[in-house]
């Protein structure tokens, strides 16, 4: 028996993320969120103001431009997807690179995370 | 939960906003000093992997639907620091691109998304954990539970903020009593999501789960053997 390793769970794992994002977040509920609800039936929800970056190219997880509903939305998940990764494994990255140094790091270690 | 701009004065959203500026600050004071090799992929999985079930709105009740914080999984998995910092990511990329929770109310935010259930359910799991038997069992029922009431927890402080700064007319009371009961069942999705994620990689690595690296792998025998496992 071998231990699965790291690489394989973070692989494993974003692929089950962006299946998610990708094909099962078209399918999720469009019902207002638990907060969303309260304030209708409490009457402040109109207190709520326009977001200010609306008119974005992935407002309200959407790609604009795709007509297909669930493309679309399938679409800005897995580029969210990515770009998040992307930020966490950066900023992490920069992190671990820059930490006082107990261990000497090859000079291109955070290439491929910056990359 | 995401909170738009106008649901909260601009005092309320000043003060989050310094307090989560503090919180993730510290957090990534703290996550510098303790980030391993192996911790800086898990936490960016972690941010990527509760950014797509975020987009996953289980219904709740009728009309109602509700997604997963994430802040407890986090937490759970990759510790305190970068499990808010992970979270906070997730609500930054939110508000910038996809117009979900507001600018203003950003720091909002990640107050009760990330840092307020992150902690809080963090406290909660290690406080069952201390009380249940040292195996997986335990850190899936203790996953459960703290998600669970992690949410309830957030939807608490929401109604503390809208006490304090709120700018709609409705009374305190109904909004709390509001507020906690949808919740409840917007936590059992919580609840369920999150020991599903951690006991699935809790099953094949649990020495990568933060809240669960005193179990030693069943192949993991001698100390030899565990040494290796920690080290790589």
């Amino acid at each position: 028996m071998t231990r699965t390793g790291l690489t394989a769970v973070v692989v494993g794992g974003l692929i089950v993320a962006g299946g998610l994002a990708f094909f099962i977040s078209p399918l999720a509920s469009s019902s207002p969120d638990g907060l969303e609800r309260v304030a209708t039936d409490e009457g402040f929800i109109d207190t709520a103001q326009d977001h200010d970056l609306a008119d974005g190219p992935l407002a309200d997880y959407g790609v604009q431009g795709v007509d297909d509903e669930s493309l679309s939305t399938g679409l800005s998940g897995i580029i969210g997807v990515a770009i998040t990764f992307g930020i966490a494994l950066v900023l992490f990255g920069i992190f671990h690179s820059r930490r006082d140094g107990s261990r000497a790091e090859p000079p291109d270690a955070r290439s491929h995370a910056t990359g | 939960m995401h909170v738009p701009d106008g649901f909260l004065n601009a005092g309320v959203s000043v003060a989050t906003g310094v307090v989560s500026a503090g919180g993730i600050g510290f957090s990534l004071v703290r996550a510098k000093e303790s980030l391993s090799d192996r911790l800086a992929p898990m936490a960016g999985l972690v941010a990527a992997f509760v950014f797509a079930v975020q987009m996953l709105n289980f219904p709740v009740a009728a009309g109602t639907s509700g997604h997963l914080l994430g802040g407890a999984l986090a937490c759970i998995m990759v510790g305190p620091w970068a499990g808010t910092i992970a979270v906070a990511i997730v609500l930054v990329v939110q508000a910038l691109l996809f117009a979900d929770g507001g600018l203003t109310a950003l720091g909002t935010n990640v107050l009760l998304i990330s840092i307020i259930p992150g902690w809080g359910g963090l406290a909660i799991f290690l406080g069952l954990r201390k009380l249940l038997p040292s195996n997986r069992g335990s850190v899936v029922a203790a996953s459960f539970v703290a998600a669970l009431l992690s949410v309830v927890i957030a939807a608490f402080a929401f109604v503390v903020l809208y006490a304090v700064g709120g700018t709609g007319n409705a009374p305190v009371s109904t909004v709390l009593a509001a507020m906690l009961s949808v919740h409840v069942l917007v936590g059992l999705g919580e609840g369920l999501i999150t020991a599903l994620t951690v006991g699935a990689v809790v099953s094949v690595r649990p020495d990568l789960v933060y809240g669960a690296q005193d179990l030693v792998p069943d192949l993991a025998i001698g100390p030899d053997v565990r040494r290796g496992v920690v080290t790589r």
